[in-house]
């Protein structure tokens, strides 16, 4: 795939449209009018932004533990088991994210399950399937005011 | 609360609106509900705060943003509530959670720093302690090394109707 050079409009679609998405019957009109051009320009730059794996998706982010369950989990996993481990793990279709950390406790994934049941389910499942215990870390505050992640253009590339 | 279309309207939204004239009206067709029935439903549970922000979802990864830093403080529990708040005022942090704590494990209270290198990271991140007074407080900086996966969230609800 080629990689996309990014427009002016690119970014300001990447920047300035990470909130107050309008609720209107064309909301991709509404954007466009901001911007001053069609409303199929704006569908095809978000289309090759997608493509390109520079968003995942223009949609919102649901506050956690309203609608289902999840918690953040973590274990210990020897460097040499490592990869094997993160993914028998990332197969649960439950993960929705598992990353690698710095630190003895390495592996770090989000569980996300329609009820505490099913969320039990599948951490006892992990830890019978690996053969290491899950730490659980289920959220008990959210602090975070989420107002989109600001981008400085120097930094992108 | 919540109720069964709501829910349904979240869970069929969550991996993203369509890229189309009308995305309003095309999710409306899937649920069997009138276009101007999901606008208002969506415009309710923005109001509510149970949709955070709804728009662009970048992949700060693949724009540049290569450091990623989860952050884990020892807050003694009658403080945590302010220095959590306080913390998720500043520009650079992208997530800030209390959760529980465990043996060995003494850290309460979360953020995340996502930024271009390591350098801008820790540089923020002295700028935070330094700013909060927090120079004291035991803490450990868990850089992220391999993706393994990454999605939206994805409830499946699977006890509704489809």
């Amino acid at each position: 795939m080629t990689e996309l050079v990014l427009t002016d409009l690119h970014k300001r679609l990447l920047n300035d449209f990470q909130r107050d998405f309008p609720l209107s019957e064309r909301p991709y009109q509404a954007i466009a009018e901001q911007l001053g051009v069609s409303e199929s320009t704006v569908l095809s730059a978000l289309t090759e932004l997608s493509q390109q794996q520079l968003i995942s998706r223009v949609g919102p982010i649901i506050r956690p533990n309203h609608i289902g369950v999840s918690t953040l989990a973590a274990i210990a996993v020897p460097q040499a088991e490592l990869e094997t481990v993160a993914n028998t793990i990332s197969r649960y279709p439950e993960i929705n994210h598992n990353y690698e950390r710095e630190h003895e406790l390495n592996l770090w994934f989000v569980v996300i399950a329609d009820n505490n049941e099913q969320l039990a389910a599948v951490i006892a499942s992990i830890e019978a399937e690996t053969g290491y215990p899950v730490l659980q870390f289920p959220l008990l505050h959210d602090f975070y005011i989420d107002l989109g992640f600001n981008l400085d253009w120097q930094h992108v590339g | 609360m919540l109720d069964n279309s709501d829910r349904r309207l979240l869970a069929s939204i969550q991996q993203g609106l369509p890229l189309c004239s009308r995305p309003y009206a095309e999710i409306g067709q899937r649920l069997g509900l009138p276009e101007t029935e999901v606008i208002n439903r969506l415009s309710a549970l923005n109001q509510q705060g149970l949709i955070k922000r709804m728009g662009v979802i970048v992949k700060h990864r693949s724009l540049g943003y290569q450091a990623n830093a989860m952050v884990v403080w020892n807050i003694p529990d009658a403080e945590v509530t302010t220095v959590g708040q306080q913390m998720s005022t500043f520009p650079f942090v992208n997530l800030c959670y209390q959760r529980p704590r465990h043996p060995d494990w003494p850290y309460n209270l979360y953020c995340m720093i996502h930024g271009k290198d390591r350098e801008t990271v820790l540089t923020q991140l002295e700028q935070l302690t330094q700013t909060l007074n927090l120079t004291h407080i035991a803490k450990t900086v868990l850089f992220s090394r391999r993706c393994f996966k990454q999605q939206g969230a994805r409830y499946r609800l699977t006890h509704q109707e489809s």
